[in-house]
């Protein structure tokens, strides 16, 4: 691995619109299309320009059709394409569950291996902006759920550019979860970009006390609270799963060994959803590490409603994951 | 075209043999899951994919066993699929509404109605995308058209012209729901048109009418690099699935129907033109059925699926290609 020469300043926006334009400069397989992608530049401006370099074949402007769309990527894919889909939201995804679920996870099992789908779909997650209860759910748990897909959260910048080119190289659908609020966050990349791996998760700060295990749009909220932690003397490791599936049990095995506690982070609901899992998992596999039971901390079984106060006390926050990290340590007195 | 009658025939009296035998081993308990059958409707599978060249792709529903073998999928392979067995289509784990085989093309067998169009839709694009000259024939009954996927599917490839043929085969019932009972507009034809692509109807239970309208409609695909709809109007003789106790038929209708039985249109044909005698005919049925035979055989000495491979083809195995 050769050292980067330089960085260079960039939004989680720009990494993906640059991750996509490097892809399809790179491949003549690679296309994208959804709602809005050309000539608007992206619901959320992802790929503005994108249309201007690559013409209307390669960037194409669907009709509103989600399940239309997403099997025309999956057909296009069989047929020897590399198709890059765009969902606007999670929300509207369930239009297109139908394709991804019975077509796209299992074509490959119920075909006996013969047609594998080379497809990748990319859509925005997460609350935060005031987009009310049909625009700003965590479903990841939704899609993770499913054998046969690949299901990816990039958190960081660096993650949102370096998890595209794997994913188009992977022969099997990657689904890709971009938080909303992410997309104007500021950073740098390294120049030239350094590739990342797929799966495995990261330790994104290192600490002793109890590890925060969290992923997307959730990590942000994780960090400030280990700073917080910090203040009082508590030591939070940050663990970004990365991956939603397959999940690194490893990595997160090894940290809650360490520190004995554990915290799940999840904007998604706390019913059956990814915090869910994640903590049985590190129930059979620490169980006996554990000095304190696992503790979650996810968005309050509502659907997210409008008004900021309200919204901001449905979905995890920085206080109430420090809460939740005190209480591990420190016990309930 | 001398003897294309003929290897027509032959082609559906493959498919109804061995339908009646899937019926058998069926009710012997030989054959589980659902099997739906496609007695009754075989002019439509030979006489569309008669029209299709090897490069064609293909895309089906849960009754594909007829449209498989008239593709020219072995025999025995799509039995061996029936019993669950290694050397299905398959490797067993798709069973009667699952058969694939990537050497033909043949995208499956899909048990979501109207879940195939936008796939179909999908490798339009690509050979659109591609610059191929291919057609992928796209297989759905006319349940599928009061599906969303319908109106999404033919508006994307009438939008983007792409070279998909859409063949519903209308035979009624939506599994037991009549057409005039779920649709509001009952011309299947008229409804693709709305979408500006050629639609037109053919009788699906004569073999030279299907042949002469999917004939035209390939190429008509192939010409214009844009879709077309072609309704096989057609009828099954025996239920929806070997489950289904069929209360929600008229005898006499499907009575009626019987007399226009596509293997005896044909036969009469043969005869009448003196393409074939009475002994032909009958030398066929019995080279057919000793396919039909050799088929199960193969399938009942085939092996079973290692049960450590249960988890294989969830996710690609080795190089993507």
């Amino acid at each position: 691995m050769t050292a980067p020469t330089s960085v260079r300043p960039t939004t989680y926006r720009e990494a993906i619109r640059e991750a996509m334009r490097e892809a399809m400069r790179r491949d003549d397989r690679v296309f994208l299309m959804g709602e809005d992608v050309g000539r608007y530049g992206g619901g959320f401006g992802v790929s503005l320009g994108l249309l201007e370099e690559f013409g209307e074949d390669r960037v194409r402007d669907t009709p509103l059709s989600e399940s239309g769309f997403v099997g025309a990527g999956i057909g296009a894919a069989l047929g020897g394409m590399r198709p890059i889909v765009e969902i606007m939201t999670v929300n509207f995804s369930l239009l297109a569950l139908d394709q991804i679920l019975n077509t796209a996870a299992t074509l490959l099992h119920m075909s006996g291996g013969q047609f594998n789908v080379p497809l990748v779909i990319r859509m925005t997650t997460g609350g935060g902006r005031q987009l009310a209860a049909q625009h700003s759910h965590s479903l990841e748990g939704y899609y993770a759920h499913i054998p046969g897909l690949r299901v990816l959260a990039p958190a960081t910048i660096e993650d949102a550019y370096g998890m595209l080119e794997p994913a188009l190289a992977d022969p099997d659908p990657v689904v890709i979860f971009e938080h909303g609020s992410l997309y104007n966050e500021k950073g740098t990349l390294p120049d030239p970009p350094t590739a990342v791996p797929l799966e495995g998760a990261a330790v994104r700060r290192a600490g002793t006390d109890v590890t925060l295990v969290t992923s997307g749009g959730c990590l942000g909220r994780c960090l400030d609270a280990a700073d917080d932690l910090a203040g009082s003397g508590i030591s939070a490791e940050v663990i970004d799963l990365r991956s939603l599936r397959p999940i690194d049990d490893d990595t997160v095995g090894a940290s809650v060994s360490r520190t004995h506690r554990a915290i799940v982070v999840d904007e998604g609901w706390r019913s059956v959803g990814m915090s869910a899992e994640v903590a049985a998992r590190i129930a059979e596999r620490c169980f006996y590490d554990l000095d304190a039971p696992v503790g979650r901390v996810a968005a309050v079984e509502v659907p997210i409603p409008y008004p900021r106060h309200l919204e901001a006390a449905a979905l995890p926050s920085a206080e109430r994951i420090a809460a939740a990290a005190r209480k591990a340590v420190l016990g309930d007195g | 075209m001398t003897g294309a009658l003929l290897a027509q025939y032959r082609e559906m009296l493959r498919i109804r043999r061995f339908e009646e035998r899937c019926a058998e081993l069926y009710s012997a308990e030989r054959i589980r899951g659902f099997v739906h059958l496609y007695i009754g409707e075989e002019a439509v599978a030979v006489g569309v994919i008669g029209q299709l060249v090897q490069d064609d792709a293909m895309v089906t529903t849960y009754r594909d066993h007829g449209h498989a073998l008239a593709r020219g999928m072995d025999m025995a392979a799509v039995m061996s699929e029936m019993f669950g067995r290694v050397e299905g289509v398959s490797r067993g784990r798709g069973g009667s509404m699952h058969l694939f085989s990537a050497e033909h093309r043949f995208y499956g067998g899909n048990g979501i109605v109207g879940g195939g169009l936008p796939l179909a839709v999908g490798l339009g694009l690509a050979d659109h995308l591609q610059g191929r000259e291919r057609v992928t024939a796209c297989f759905f009954g006319e349940g599928a058209m009061a599906e969303g996927e319908f109106h999404e599917s033919i508006n994307l490839a009438a939008l983007w012209q792409l070279p998909v043929l859409f063949v519903c085969e209308n035979n009624l019932y939506a599994m037991g729901t009549a057409l005039a009972r779920s649709e509001s507009e009952t011309d299947l034809a008229l409804k693709a048109a709305a979408y500006e692509v050629p639609a037109w109807s053919c009788d699906g239970m004569d073999v030279e009418a299907v042949s002469h309208a999917a004939q035209r409609a390939v190429a008509l695909v192939r010409d214009s690099g844009g879709p077309v709809f072609l309704e096989a109007r057609t009828y099954r003789f025996r239920a929806h699935s070997m489950y289904d106790p069929d209360r929600y038929r008229d005898k006499a209708e499907i009575e009626l129907w019987r007399t226009r039985d596509p293997l005896r249109i044909a036969a009469d044909r043969l005869l009448d033109r003196g393409e074939a005698t009475d002994e032909d005919l009958r030398d066929i049925d019995t080279e057919v059925t000793e396919e039909v035979d050799a088929s199960v055989a193969a399938a009942e000495a085939a092996a079973w699926e290692d049960v450590d491979h249960l988890t294989r083809f969830v996710m690609s195995e080795g190089v993507p290609t």
